[in-house]
């Protein structure tokens, strides 16, 4: 009994010495030694840009990067300081991060999911990229968000609309700054009823890809629950051209409202065809009839050109935004680049200062201990208003805008006007909500790598 | 009826432009023996060529007003272009406002001159090669010649609108007995058509009527033939060269109204033209054009509603299923010849 005792002690002695002895080095070499992936060790600290530079996206990711050098700028104390002097979070200092040199490499999305997994993969492992930021597609996004979970770097969505990145497909290192085709939904339907009235038909036109079903689902819910009937929904090939055979049944379908649930070039085309069929001209079921296009872009806008003139949408950010963060921005932007920017490269310049000073709050580049820093993180002054980055999604939850295309355009930026900013309250909607994968849908846990 | 009257007018709309590459791309195999993959690149160069003279139209000076505020808060430069101030702001903005079909005037030149150097510089050392060889290196000029258009331009699409006078659609139901809104069809896409039907009637007459196309006919049938009988027949058949990237030069120009024109648009039509031409059948140009708009009317009515809900994806597949039907049941095409790509 006694000699089993002992024993006993004696190993659990052994055991916690040992022990000890194992985890020493661990304790004091685990800044040093890889604790995370990619954990920068020199002066400097890399970020990854991953955007289309070529495609037919090329335009908008051209426009992400710019952004996306000046914020490197603004972190490294170069320039006017843009959003770092209206930015609420004051960790900031325009010294680096966490005192490291801010660099940075790029990769080229081409709009693809295997070619912007490729590349993110190449910053990861070759260039020692800590963090990948940009993108104009949800395809894109979750493909990207999902190598980002398995490497152990934070990912920081550029533009991406799609309800499924934070929702059915969010991870513990993914973060969206952009909105979701569900906000969109919800900023619209009261300004669609206050301008178009409570009983409309509505045909969809959507793109048939992943983007385009997640918009019509909640396009279709937040109209449908104003009174609105949807008389059809019609998916269209990704690559599509030509719209006029899918527009030439529109009037006669019973319709007096079109929804394109469009984006890029289809949405350029489709509007073409749209206003060429003279819809916008014509009177159905007594009333004028409406078009409607839920997602935006600048670019896309510059595409259409007179098209979208009344045209109603929504937005991420537009320049002509009047707060201190807006103004700073686009000043220094502008000053730069000479014309104003884009609501893509907004996103991409917040989420890049966005995840700067996170590191500096939680006062390390750890993946995990950045995205506790972000979680429920409020902040202000980087354009879009107050702001949540929710714990529960890594949603940011903000104003959405709801615009609509000039009508007497002075200059080639102005092509949209503000017509409404939808307050951030109308726009909730709860974590485990059916369109974003329900109770089922969780983050899972964060993953340093390394 | 009236949608079927729609559809059908829809298709033969979208199958003017399939029409008129297929019908450029049959010339150059019939003639010269080349599978020209930068076919397309030829139609997207048309379209750029309007875009190019209504850039040079808006060729502008610039002048501040005080009175407004660029985004930044400065004064606002205003563009005026140099020929509103040359002509008068009216007769500017009208010529301004017809630069598509002005391009069309502007952009004959420069296709035939790109088909000359084309043929002479690259393709023509490829007529011994095999048919893989010409494919690779006709693809790769197509990708080489998208991408400085996309240097230049941008890969954003830039619109070139109609003229306002051609602009909006007309209610053509109601001029055969229908309801008012029955059968709405947009103007220029009535004016591409009948631009099409002008082209192609034109390039048959041309071989028809004319004893230059009488020879190249004649060269199409029995090349060496022609050559034994002292006829200079490769200098016509670069000629005709020139000629096809002009046909598919002007489809482009008179294109950028329907849908704006941007650097892929040459490779979204390029597949679905050689499907046209092998629909068609290889090497014949009346086959490539009852093709061209067989095929558009066909993809037209399986876009309709009806046939999305009853058969979903018809309209993805519509064409690439006739072409195998076609390819089963006549494998030279429609209207094929014997002998040809099968020695």
């Amino acid at each position: 009994m006694s000699n089993n005792e002992l024993t006993r002690r004696g190993l659990l002695r052994t055991g916690a010495v040992a022990g000890a002895g194992v985890a020493l080095p661990t304790i004091f070499t685990a800044s040093s030694a890889a604790a995370y992936t990619n954990e920068p060790t020199g002066g400097t600290v890399t970020l990854g840009f991953n955007v289309p530079q070529t495609g037919p996206y090329a335009d908008e990711g051209n426009d992400e990067l710019l952004a996306q050098q000046l914020a490197v700028e603004h972190l490294n104390g170069e320039g006017d300081g843009g959003c770092l002097n209206t930015f609420t979070s004051k960790a900031l200092k325009g010294n680096g991060i966490l005192g490291k040199k801010v660099t940075f490499v790029t990769g080229d999305t081409q709009t693809k999911s295997d070619a912007a997994r490729a590349s993110a993969k190449s910053m990861i492992e070759k260039d020692g990229a800590i963090m990948i930021n940009g993108g104009s597609s949800s395809g894109v996004a979750v493909a990207v968000q999902g190598l980002c979970q398995d490497a152990g770097v934070i990912f920081m969505a550029g533009l991406t609309h799609a309800n499924d990145t934070t929702g059915k497909d969010r991870k513990a290192n993914g973060f969206r700054h952009f909105f979701n085709a569900y906000m969109s939904g919800a900023a619209l339907a009261p300004v669609l009823a206050k301008e178009m009235g409570n009983d409309r038909r509505a045909y969809h036109l959507t793109a048939d890809y992943n983007w385009g079903w997640t918009q019509e689902e909640s396009i279709v819910a937040s109209t449908e629950a104003l009174g609105w009937e949807t008389v059809n929904t019609v998916k269209t090939p990704l690559a599509s051209t030509d719209f006029s055979s899918y527009i030439a049944p529109v009037l006669n379908s019973g319709a007096d409202v079109l929804v394109l649930n469009h984006y890029g070039g289809n949405m350029v085309n489709s509007l073409t065809n749209a206003i060429q069929f003279g819809l916008l001209d014509k009177v159905a079921n007594g009333k004028d009839f409406k078009i409607v296009v839920p997602l935006y872009s600048e670019l896309m806008a510059a595409g259409a050109g007179e098209n979208i003139k009344g045209v109603l949408g929504s937005m991420n950010y537009n320049w002509q935004l009047d707060n201190e963060g807006s103004r700073a921005f686009v000043k220094s932007f502008g000053e730069k680049y000479g014309k104003p920017p884009s609501n893509s490269a907004q996103t991409c310049y917040a989420q890049v200062l966005l995840y700067a000073d996170a590191c500096e709050r939680a006062g390390t580049f750890n993946p995990c201990g950045v995205a506790e820093a972000l979680e429920g993180f409020e902040f202000d002054g980087l354009g879009n208003g107050k702001t949540l980055y929710r714990a529960e999604d890594h949603q940011c939850f903000k104003d959405v805008l709801v615009v609509r295309g000039a009508q007497n355009p002075t200059n080639a930026y102005d092509t949209l006007e503000i017509v409404e900013i939808t307050p951030v309250e109308q726009v909730m909607y709860p974590p485990n909500h059916p369109m974003f994968g329900g109770d089922e849908a969780t983050l899972g846990e964060c993953n340093p790598g390394a | 009826m009236d949608a079927i009257l729609l559809q059908i007018l829809n298709g033969l709309d979208k199958g003017s432009a399939y029409a008129l590459i297929a019908l450029g791309l049959t010339l150059i195999f019939g003639t010269l023996g080349v599978v020209n993959f930068a076919h397309g690149a030829l139609f997207m160069i048309g379209a750029f060529c309007a875009v190019m003279l209504q850039r040079l139209l808006n060729l502008s000076f610039q002048t501040i007003d005080e009175s407004q505020k660029d985004f930044l808060g400065n004064p606002l430069k205003v563009d005026t272009p140099y020929v509103e101030a040359w002509f008068g702001p009216e007769t500017g903005a009208a010529i301004i406002d017809w630069s598509v079909p002005l391009a069309i005037l502007f952009a004959i030149p420069i296709m035939l001159l790109i088909g000359y150097v084309m043929e002479r510089g690259l393709i023509k050392h490829f007529y011994k090669r095999p048919h893989a060889d010409q494919i690779l290196v006709t693809f790769g000029l197509a990708i080489v010649l998208q991408e400085i258009i996309k240097y230049f331009f941008g890969a954003n699409p830039i619109q070139t609108p109609e003229p306002s006078a051609l602009r909006g659609s007309l209610d053509i139901g109601v001029m055969i007995g229908f309801e008012a809104n029955a059968i709405i069809y947009p103007i220029w896409r009535l004016v591409y058509f009948a631009f099409a039907a002008v082209i192609i009637g034109g390039v048959f007459a041309f071989l028809q009527f004319t004893t230059f196309g009488m020879v190249v006919r004649a060269g199409m049938a029995d090349r060496e033939t022609v050559g034994l009988l002292g006829i200079n027949i490769d200098k016509r058949f670069t000629i005709m060269f020139g000629i096809a990237a002009g046909v598919a030069g002007l489809a482009g120009v008179m294109y950028g109204p329907l849908n704006p024109p941007n650097y892929h648009m040459g490779m979204d039509f390029l597949v679905l033209s050689f499907v046209v031409v092998v629909v068609g059948g290889m090497g014949s140009l009346p086959g490539a054009v009852a093709a061209g708009f067989l095929l558009g009317i066909l993809e037209s009515f399986a876009s309709t509603t009806w046939a999305t809900t009853t058969i979903p994806g018809i309209n993805q597949i519509i064409i690439y299923l006739v072409a195998i039907i076609i390819l089963l049941t006549r494998p030279r095409g429609l209207m094929g010849r014997k002998g040809v790509m099968e020695e």
